[in-house]
This record gives C-alpha cells, sequence and structure tokens, in this order.
C-alpha cells in the first residue's frame, strides 16, 4: 500500500494524529490518512502544467478547502501515456494540462469523467471540451520570437506561411516535436487544405537542412534566439514573458511580433483539467477543478508576482496586465478547441514532410 | 554446470529482457505495416547517419583518451595520482542536461554534430576508463617487464604487450560507450541533434506508444550490431594470467620529461569534463533567478538519491556475478548469449523501461510495487545492469582458475569457493561494478520521474523541475550535490586500489 508522503511539517503532524487515531491496526499496514473517513480527503495531481503556476494553486485550493493535493510533476505527454498504461487503476485524480490535446487525446479514449456543469459554465465555452469532459483554466498565443540584431522586424513574415520562404534559410529555429506547434499546423491545414500545408511544411524543412536550428523544447527556441544563435522562431507568448522574468530584463536581446490578424499562425491554445474516471475521489477532484476556474484561482494565474504563469487567465472575468496585450483584444484564427482535438493528423502531416 | 549458477542467471536475464518483450508486444500493436512505413521513412536516413557518425566517433575518441588516462594513472610516476583518480570519474555522474546546458550556455559554437562529441566524449570517457583502470590493477606486469627486459621498447611495448592486455577491457568500455549513445537523450535535446532517442521522445510526445516502441526495437538492432562488431574485433585472443605466486610490488614508469605535458593534459580534461559544468553551476547560484520556487530540500532529495541509487548498484553487483562467472567459467554459446543479450537494455531509453514495469505491474499484478521505492530501484538495476557485468567480468577474467580449482580439490563446496576465493580476487571489480552503477543511476531522470513515489524527489528530478521552470539560481545547488554525491563513490574506488597496490597489481 502506498503511504501518501507528507511535504510539510505541518501536514506531517496533522497525518500523524488522523493515523493514530483510525488506529494502531492501520498503522500497522502501513495505510496513510484514509480519505474516506471524514477526517481530511486527498487528491492526487498529475501536473502538467509549469510547477510555480500548479503550486500556487495547489497552496491556495489547500487553505481553502482543507483537502490535500499530492502532486506528481512530469510533461503532459508522459502524464497523459502514463495514465493510459495505467488504465482503471491510475492513481491519479485530476490531470492538468498546457495544452487542449493531451486531454483530447485521453477523452478519446474514454478514460475521462464529466466536468460539473458549474465548473464548465466559468469558462467560455468555445475553450471547453466539447463534449463536457475537461474544463479550459488558461490561455496563450503563438508569437514570433526574433533577435533584432540578426533579423529586423520589417523582414519577419506577415503570414505563418512565409516561414516556408527560402529567405528565412538558415535563420529559423523550429521544435517539430513540441505540442505547441502542432495546433497551428492544424489551423493551416483547416485554411489552406492538405496539399498546401504540406508544401509549406516541406519548405520549412528545407530551410532548416543543413542547419542545427531544430530544436525539442520551446524554451531552447527562447533561449537560443535570445542569446543569437538564431535570428527568430514561433513560440507561446508565456515563454518570452518567463525567460525575461528569470533572467532579469538587461539580459534581454529579444522581441516578440504578432502574426497577421486572423492569420493560421496566430492561435490560440488552451491549458486545461479534468476528473479521470478511474478516480476514487470524484468529489474532491472535483473540487479541484472548479478552484482552478474560480475568481481566487484565476487571480493567482493572472498575477505573475504569485504564479510567474504569463498565461491568460480564461475564466470568472479575471483579466491580466501581463502579458501587456488584453486577452480580449487579440485577433486570433478562428478555430475551435474541437477544431484542433488531439493533434494527430498534424502530426501525419510534420511526419510527411520529414519533419517528424 | 552448476544447477544454482544457471537458475540464478536465468532469473536475472529475464528480468533484464521483460523490456524487450513489453516492445514486441507494443510494436506487435501498431501492426508490421505501420512500422515498416514508419522505418523507411524520409527522416530515417537523416537519424541513421547522425546516430552511426556520433557514436563512431565518440566511442573512438573515449578508447583513446579513457585508455591513455587510465595507464598513466596506475602505471606512471604521475604527481598526485590519487586525486587525478577520482577527479577523472567523477564527470560521468555529471547529469547530462547540467552538461549540456553549461557549454551551451557558454559558447554558441557547442551545438549540433560537434556539440554532441565534445559532450558526450567528455561526459562518457570513464566508462573506458574504470574496466581500464581495474584491468590495468590486476593485469600482469611481468609480461610488459619481460618485453622491457628484452628490449623492446616503451611504446612499442605499450602498443603490443599493455594494449593486448587490455583488449577485453577496452572493447568492454567502448561496448558501454556506444550503447549508452545510443539511449541519450537529455544532452541531444538541449543541444539540437537529432537521434533515434530523440526521436523516439517525439513520439512518446505525441502519445504515438507504439510508434516509440518500433522506433525503440531499432535501438536495440543496432545495439546487437555495436554487440557483434565487439565480437568479431575481439576474435578469440585471450589473455590469462600466468599465476605466479610471489609478492612484490609493482614498478612505475618515470614520467621524466613527459611530466609536464601530461599534467597539463590531465588538467585540461578535468577542466573541460568537470570544470565547466561545475563552474557554470556555480556561476547560476550567484546569478539566476528571482522567484523562488518550491520543492524539496537538499537533504530529502540527496537522502533519496543515495538511496536508490545505492540500492540498485548493490543489487545489480550481486546479479552481476551469477552471469559472469556462468559465462566466464562455463563458456559456450549459450553462456556467451546469455550473457551478451543483456547488454541490450543499455541501448533502451530509461522511459522504455519505466514503461514496461508500469505495463506489467498494472496488467499482470494488480499494480503491485507500482510508483514504490523497489519498483524504481529495480527500473535503475536493469538500466545500469550491463555497467556491473563489464566490471565484475573484466575483473573475474583476469583471476585465474586455478585457485578455485585447488580449493574444490580441498574439498571446498562451490558456495565457499565463491565466498572465500572468488569474490576476494575480484574485489576490485565489484567495487567498480558498485561504483559505476551508482554514478550511473545518480542523473537517472526519464524512468525517474515516472515510477518516484509520488511527492518525493531526487536531485535530478528536483534540478529538472527547476531548470524546466528556468529558475536555474536555484536549480544549481541540486547540480553542485550531484556531483558532490558522484565524488563519493569515486574516491572510495580509487582509495581501494591504492591501500592494495602490491596485491592487486601481483598474483595472490
Amino acid at each position: 500500500m502506498r503511504l501518501p508522503r507528507p511535504r510539510s511539517p505541518l501536514r506531517a503532524v496533522v497525518a500523524l494524529v488522523a493515523t493514530t487515531a483510525i488506529g494502531g491496526v492501520l498503522a500497522a499496514c502501513g495505510s496513510g490518512p484514509a480519505s474516506g473517513s471524514g477526517s481530511r480527503q486527498s487528491i492526487t495531481l498529475y501536473n502538467g502544467q509549469h510547477v510555480q503556476t500548479t503550486d500556487a494553486l495547489v497552496a491556495g485550493f489547500e487553505r481553502a478547502t482543507g483537502i490535500t493535493v499530492d502532486v506528481r510533476d512530469g510533461t503532459e505527454d508522459t502524464l497523459t501515456n502514463q495514465i493510459v498504461t495505467e488504465g482503471a487503476r491510475s492513481p491519479a485524480d485530476v490531470i492538468y494540462t498546457e495544452n487542449s490535446p493531451a486531454l483530447e487525446y485521453l477523452q478519446s479514449k474514454g478514460l475521462l469523467a464529466k466536468v460539473d456543469p458549474g465548473s464548465l459554465a466559468k469558462t467560455p465555452s468555445r475553450y471547453n471540451s466539447p463534449s463536457g469532459d475537461w474544463v479550459g483554466v488558461s490561455a496563450r498565443v503563438s508569437v514570433m520570437i526574433y533577435n533584432p540584431s540578426l533579423i529586423s522586424k520589417s523582414q519577419l513574415p506577415t503570414s505563418v506561411l512565409g516561414l516556408a520562404s527560402p529567405r528565412y534559410k538558415g535563420k529559423l529555429a523550429f521544435a517539430p516535436g513540441e505540442t505547441d506547434f502542432q495546433p497551428i499546423v492544424t489551423a493551416v491545414d483547416r485554411a489552406y487544405g492538405k496539399a498546401a500545408t504540406l508544401s509549406w511544411l516541406e519548405g520549412i524543412s528545407a530551410n532548416l537542412s543543413g542547419y542545427t536550428h531544430t530544436y525539442a523544447a520551446n524554451e531552447t527556441i527562447a533561449d537560443e534566439v535570445n542569446r543569437g544563435v538564431v535570428a527568430f522562431g514561433v513560440i507561446n507568448q508565456y515563454y518570452w514573458y518567463r525567460m525575461r522574468a528569470e533572467i532579469g530584463r538587461s539580459n534581454i536581446h529579444s522581441a516578440l511580433a504578432y502574426f497577421a490578424p486572423h492569420d493560421p499562425g496566430y492561435v490560440i491554445d488552451v491549458s486545461g483539467a479534468a476528473v479521470l474516471k478511474s478516480s476514487k475521489h470524484q468529489a474532491a477532484a472535483q473540487e479541484f477543478l472548479a478552484y482552478l476556474v474560480s475568481k481566487a484561482g484565476q487571480s493567482i494565474i493572472a498575477d505573475p508576482s504569485k504564479s510567474i504563469s504569463f498565461e491568460y487567465p480564461i475564466a470568472s472575468g479575471v483579466t491580466t496586465k501581463a502579458p501587456e496585450t488584453p486577452f480580449n483584444r487579440l485577433q486570433p484564427y478562428p478555430i475551435t478547441v474541437g477544431e484542433l482535438g488531439d493533434g494527430r493528423a498534424a502530426v501525419a502531416l510534420l511526419t510527411e514532410a520529414g519533419l517528424l | 554446470m552448476p544447477q544454482g549458477l544457471v537458475a540464478a542467471s536465468v532469473v536475472v536475464v529475464g528480468v533484464l529482457l521483460a523490456p524487450l518483450a513489453f516492445l514486441l508486444i507494443e510494436s506487435a500493436g501498431a501492426g508490421v505495416g505501420t512500422v515498416a512505413h514508419l522505418v523507411w521513412r524520409p527522416l530515417t536516413a537523416t537519424l541513421l547517419w547522425n546516430t552511426v557518425r556520433l557514436t563512431l566517433v565518440v566511442t573512438v575518441l573515449c578508447a583513446v583518451i579513457g585508455t591513455l588516462t587510465a595507464w598513466c594513472v596506475e602505471r606512471t610516476d604521475l604527481p598526485g595520482r590519487r586525486v587525478w583518480a577520482v577527479l577523472v570519474v567523477i564527470p560521468f555522474a555529471i547529469p547530462d542536461f547540467v552538461v549540456s546546458f553549461g557549454w551551451a550556455s557558454l559558447s554558441t559554437w557547442v551545438q549540433g554534430f560537434r556539440g554532441a562529441v565534445l559532450v558526450m566524449t567528455l561526459a562518457v570517457y570513464p566508462l573506458v576508463y574504470l574496466p581500464v583502470a581495474a584491468a590495468l590493477r590486476s593485469a600482469d606486469p611481468g609480461l610488459e617487464e619481460t618485453s622491457r627486459s628484452l628490449g623492446v621498447g616503451r611504446v612499442r611495448t605499450f602498443l603490443r604487450v599493455t594494449l593486448a592486455q587490455l583488449r577485453g577491457a577496452i572493447f568492454g568500455g567502448c561496448v558501454l560507450v556506444a550503447l549508452v549513445i545510443l539511449a541519450e537523450y537529455g544532452a541531444f535535446e538541449i543541444l539540437g541533434y537529432q537521434t533515434f532517442t530523440t526521436e523516439i521522445f517525439n513520439e512518446f510526445r505525441i502519445f504515438n506508444v507504439p510508434t516509440a516502441c518500433a522506433l525503440s526495437l531499432v535501438l536495440v538492432v543496432f545495439g546487437v550490431v555495436v554487440l557483434a562488431v565487439d565480437a568479431a574485433a575481439r576474435g578469440k585472443g585471450r589473455s590469462v594470467r600466468t599465476g605466479q605466486l610471489a609478492q612484490r610490488t609493482l614498478s612505475r614508469y618515470r614520467l621524466g620529461r613527459a611530466e609536464v605535458p601530461v599534467l597539463l593534459a590531465f588538467t585540461a580534461l578535468v577542466g573541460l569534463a568537470l570544470g565547466v559544468p561545475v563552474a557554470s553551476s556555480v556561476y547560476w547560484v550567484f546569478e539566476g533567478g528571482v522567484h523562488a520556487l518550491a520543492g524539496v530540500s537538499l537533504l530529502s532529495a540527496g537522502w533519496h538519491t543515495a538511496l536508490y541509487s545505492g540500492a540498485a548498484a548493490l543489487l545489480d553487483t550481486l546479479a552481476a556475478v551469477p552471469v559472469a562467472l556462468l559465462s566466464l567459467r562455463h563458456s559456450s554459446l549459450v553462456t556467451r548469449l546469455l550473457e551478451r543479450s543483456t547488454y541490450v537494455v543499455l541501448a533502451m531509453p530509461g522511459i522504455v523501461i519505466a514503461l514496461a514495469l508500469a505495463y506489467f505491474s498494472e496488467r499482470y499484478a494488480n499494480g503491485f510495487g507500482y510508483q514504490t521505492a523497489p519498483l524504481l530501484i529495480l527500473a535503475y538495476a536493469i538500466l545500469s545492469f550491463p555497467l556491473a557485468l563489464v566490471a565484475v567480468r573484466a575483473s573475474l577474467a583476469h583471476a585465474s582458475v586455478r585457485f578455485e580449482e585447488i580449493a574444490r580439490s580441498l574439498g571446498h563446496r562451490r558456495l565457499m569457493v565463491l565466498a572465500r576465493v572468488t569474490l576476494p580476487l575480484v574485489a576490485p571489480g565489484l567495487a567498480a561494478a558498485f561504483a559505476l552503477v551508482f554514478l550511473a543511476t545518480v542523473t537517472e531522470l526519464t524512468a525517474t520521474l515516472m515510477l518516484i513515489p509520488t511527492g518525493v524527489q531526487t536531485l535530478a528530478t528536483q534540478f529538472w523541475a527547476y531548470q524546466q521552470n528556468l529558475s536555474y539560481g536555484q536549480a544549481a545547488p541540486f547540480a553542485l550535490l550531484i556531483i558532490g554525491i558522484a565524488a563519493v563513490p569515486s574516491y572510495v574506488i580509487a582509495r581501494y586500489f591504492d591501500r592494495h597496490p602490491s596485491r592487486s597489481a601481483t598474483a595472490r
């Protein structure tokens, strides 16, 4: 039997008291504080979101409800694969991811429970699971990061299709495996069709060939562009803000630029959370989701000094001043989370173009 | 053939090959057509070329650096030998992501192929150094002395006598290097170098587990090719101790005029392999990070790291003994195949082994042990078993079987012979095996993230959590503690050798 490990001295004391109360027999079996006995609930969260954001939200939730959250950090893809492998016996009660495709994938496998309608109502419905299986918590937007000493703003493409232009050979940084780029491929596919998307990706591939500007992570793109290794790349806006918060404004040698309004490269990505069907703590897990989209939870996301998130809160009417461009001023390509799907069509195109 | 030995070996090999069974089951789920389509896509040619050229270049460089440094430390009057013996081993225990990050933040030159060659060579040459140093300790110096007394020069003696004695250890180390490079991920992600393993991680990233498993099978095939090349190159030549019984101390070569250049070379090697990552970590302690991020304490992470790695190292050292004994003392095609087959696990990325254990635990054991310490330790032990095996085997190969025969003829039972004769003879190999596994697992990340008990962090996972979130300032102390912890087994093994200079250098 797994013993939930207390993470703070206070919690250790509480756990000790609870264990003593339940009695020596259970304690001898190595059982932790039992959640069904009414004394104190605990849930396990598989966290694919950035740790600072989640830690701040979990702390707020624990204070507000008295429910303990055991957090297991990882990347959303690994955690998702893990949940599929674990199947009906998954220790996870809640999964919280950076992007919607991971949740859509779990939904397609029939592993998610329906979210409480009350929570779904807090977030505009276009940012929730079309079938009500997960709730949208925050959002980001895809932008270009560029190094002005290597390329001027006027030289950047205005449409994402321009990334395939031969003039950007050797100048473009690219992370084909990042879950953040697939929505753009899906959007281009929707706007221009499969054949055009494929030749566009082949153009990008030609621009990368002979260079080592293919990366595995957006953090690396932001870092390499900022240090002047490569001229520009496509990332989600918050990576740049997080980098700036960490290394300091004086070390920033890069800037952000947007694609033209409603261009398929200008896409909003939604971060969301879901309760697992296999969870034995459905009520507490639903309570956690409700907290994420509540005014209190959204305010934590809105305040970078608490969460270092730099994502946009999207529920309960909360807004943020960081990033500077207000969420309602963004002019993204109109594509729904349902149309973004689990991203597998985009992956097939990336593979066919030789990028994956 | 003793049945107990066979049974123990079969159990060990069976556990080690469980991940392979998982790969076959998952790939079969994708269908042969899909797998063939994936393997023959355009990207494969690039991945193949990238993987093969990197493996070849780094393996050769490691063979040269590892052998020369081991020889200088073990056989010459190099000043500060004890210190160098510790320092040259530590780089192996610095996490790949720390090394790459240190280099990448230093210069934009370090990226792509050349970056990968530089970083990998500096990180894994100890895999050649350690077995070669152990072999030099137990090799018969009489042959070299005979060669020299017959008027053969130093260089030719080294090339024709010493290298011939060390061939097994060098090839053993090279196989490890090649296999470790095949499975490497973290460094290449940071350096922007694409190999089969980075592609496997990409497939996991997009939930294509069957595809990732199919590509992992390609890695296993690569691993088999490496082993076949090794077997062909090794040939039939073997050096066996003649078993002279006189105790005497080893005379070391005097470096003379070469002393200064050799010292400079050692300083440069340690400076590059150890200095750069340590310096960049120290830099970040003072420079980086304004945002405090919650995490476990250094003490807690350090304790769990030492616990998991220590347990895995002990398990591997014990498990390597029957397999090594069987393949050497009862050598046949079957026993050698049994032994060699265990090496392919090194070519499998840690995440594959973790997924396999999760799969078997959930599917066949009601989730028993999942996300508890024992299963994580088992994963570590599987990941690094070949490291233990190569160290134990190299040492056992040099221990004359005659002593065991004498003990047997005096009426001792097999287990008694093992405990009283064989194990003391191969003690340096056992110590090396423990140290190698410990060093390798201290930095393990991908399997750890999946199997570690919820709420617990190792130094590597906590470092990763900070680094992922760009909290370099908070990440740095964890990197430094990893290096500090790694120094302990390195120091112990170096000291162990030092206390028995004559015993280990001459026949016992």
